[in-house]
């Protein structure tokens, strides 16, 4: 099972705007493998959508799953 | 209560035309008090529209003064500015835009100091700032205060906008800021827009959401992204939306009352007022002959502007971070682009027995009065 990750603003830069993921039941094994694949993320705040909401919880994701991480921008 | 004449009713007859605004959203514009923090890409902008559109009293808040790269994006400032300061050019501006208006101008810094009484003169609060410490603080006020808040930043071609924490009917709150990034990242994590690049369009759309917005939530027109967030692409237009959930958890990050406000660190500037010091251009040129001082540039490998007017060692933040260097000087000089990174590195190099001292405004504004 594969899983599209989108990302915004400075995470798209320091990973890819598009990142493709396998073999992941849930959110928590999803970070796991993002971070293996791209360790700044460990440093980094970001937020974790799925299906189009802020997740606060471990949450089970699918292939049909719509999952984005979203960076704080402080500019203005 | 302010009401509708014949003139200000010319001056807003085009909105008034509109069957879902009409006179009652327009008295209820001219009825709502709006605080703008910074006068900047977005609170440009904001203000802008929210002066023509008849906001009846409209605070500025800014401490800043007008420089020439802002004027690609700081719209309401001319090139005859620079130098004054922006919360009282913006305010004369927006006055002769429409002198019906209330405009208060606070050429000030909003900190916890003076953030909770300035907030309690307004109904709703706009968040125009560029720096973490600044926005997190707007937050928790506008929480203590019970304010709504509109939300608007950028990073490159992106721009984030939202409406925290608004009543309901019910009296039920909505998320906050804290509810999407529960904790205040370091500055270090994301550039600014000095040092990350920003095109003035894209502030002034994100500004003009902003303004939308804060219309929309007075008058009761339309859904107001309440309880979610947008983020916006100007390279290909795409728009993602996101819902924010209220967590009670959240509850735990704000400072519980007022004082514990006051007593809050947001900057890593109050946090290590007694560990290092900010200096200026004199101090900084002063010090860097002086006995037993090392001057580090703490900007990434091939950062420009390119330094060779004075001696120093470069070692970027991503290495600080990672393993801390044994420096044997007494003096440690720190600088990156615009003062932002090397203050963190202060704090992280500051150890009790070395004294460490942090170029203001960065290598940038040393460079521009170099050329004076």
């Amino acid at each position: 099972m594969q899983i599209t990750v989108s990302t915004f603003g400075q995470l798209a830069e320091l990973t890819s705007p598009k990142i493709i993921v396998s073999d992941v039941a849930d959110t928590v094994m999803l970070q796991q493998k993002l971070e293996e694949k791209y360790p700044c993320l460990q440093n980094i705040t970001y937020a974790i959508t799925v299906d189009k909401k802020i997740i606060a919880i471990n949450t089970a994701i699918n292939a049909a799953s719509s999952v984005a991480l979203l960076p704080p921008f402080s500019g203005g | 209560m302010a009401l509708l004449n014949n003139r200000t009713y010319e001056r807003y007859d085009r909105q008034i035309a509109l069957k879902q605004f009409g006179k009652t959203a327009q008295l209820k514009l001219l009825n709502t008090k709006v605080l703008v923090i910074g006068a900047g890409g977005l609170g440009c902008p904001v203000l802008q529209y929210l002066a023509a559109a008849g906001i009846g009293t409209i605070g500025i808040v800014d401490d800043d003064v007008v420089t020439l790269s802002n004027l690609h994006r700081q719209i309401l400032y001319s090139t005859t500015d620079i130098g004054l300061p922006k919360a009282n050019r913006a305010a004369f501006v927006l006055q002769q835009l429409n002198p019906d208006i209330t405009i208060n101008a606070y050429h000030t810094r909003l900190t916890n100091a003076n953030a909770l009484e300035l907030i309690s003169e307004y109904d709703i609060v706009i968040d125009g700032t560029d720096n973490f410490a600044s926005r997190y603080l707007i937050n928790d006020a506008c929480i203590l205060k019970k304010k709504p808040l509109i939300y608007g930043s950028i990073y490159r071609f992106e721009g984030q906008v939202a409406i925290f924490n608004a009543t309901d009917e019910n009296n039920i709150i909505s998320a906050n800021y804290r509810d999407l990034f529960p904790k205040q990242p370091e500055e270090h994590e994301v550039p600014s827009c000095n040092e990350a690049g920003v095109m003035g369009v894209l502030t002034g759309i994100i500004g003009m959401m902003m303004a939308n917005e804060c219309i929309k939530l007075i008058t009761g027109i339309g859904t107001p992204l309440i309880n979610k967030l947008i983020i916006y692409n100007s390279l290909n237009n795409e728009i993602f939306e996101t819902a924010i959930i209220a967590k009670k958890e959240t509850t735990n990050l704000i400072p519980v009352d007022e004082k514990a406000f006051k007593a809050k660190q947001y900057s890593f500037h109050c946090l290590t007022e007694h560990s290092f010091i900010d200096i200026d251009i004199e101090e900084f040129n002063r010090l860097m002959n002086e006995e037993n001082t090392i001057v580090i540039d703490v900007r990434e490998k091939g950062e420009k502007p390119v330094v060779s007017a004075f001696q120093h060692i470069n070692i970027p933040m991503s290495i600080l971070t990672k393993e801390m260097p044994v420096i044997h000087q007494k003096n440690i000089l720190l600088f990156c682009h615009s003062g932002i990174r090397s203050a963190t590195a202060a704090l992280l190099l500051s150890n009790g027995s070395n004294k460490v001292y942090n170029l203001k405004g960065g290598i940038i504004k040393w460079m521009a009065h170099q050329q004076k």
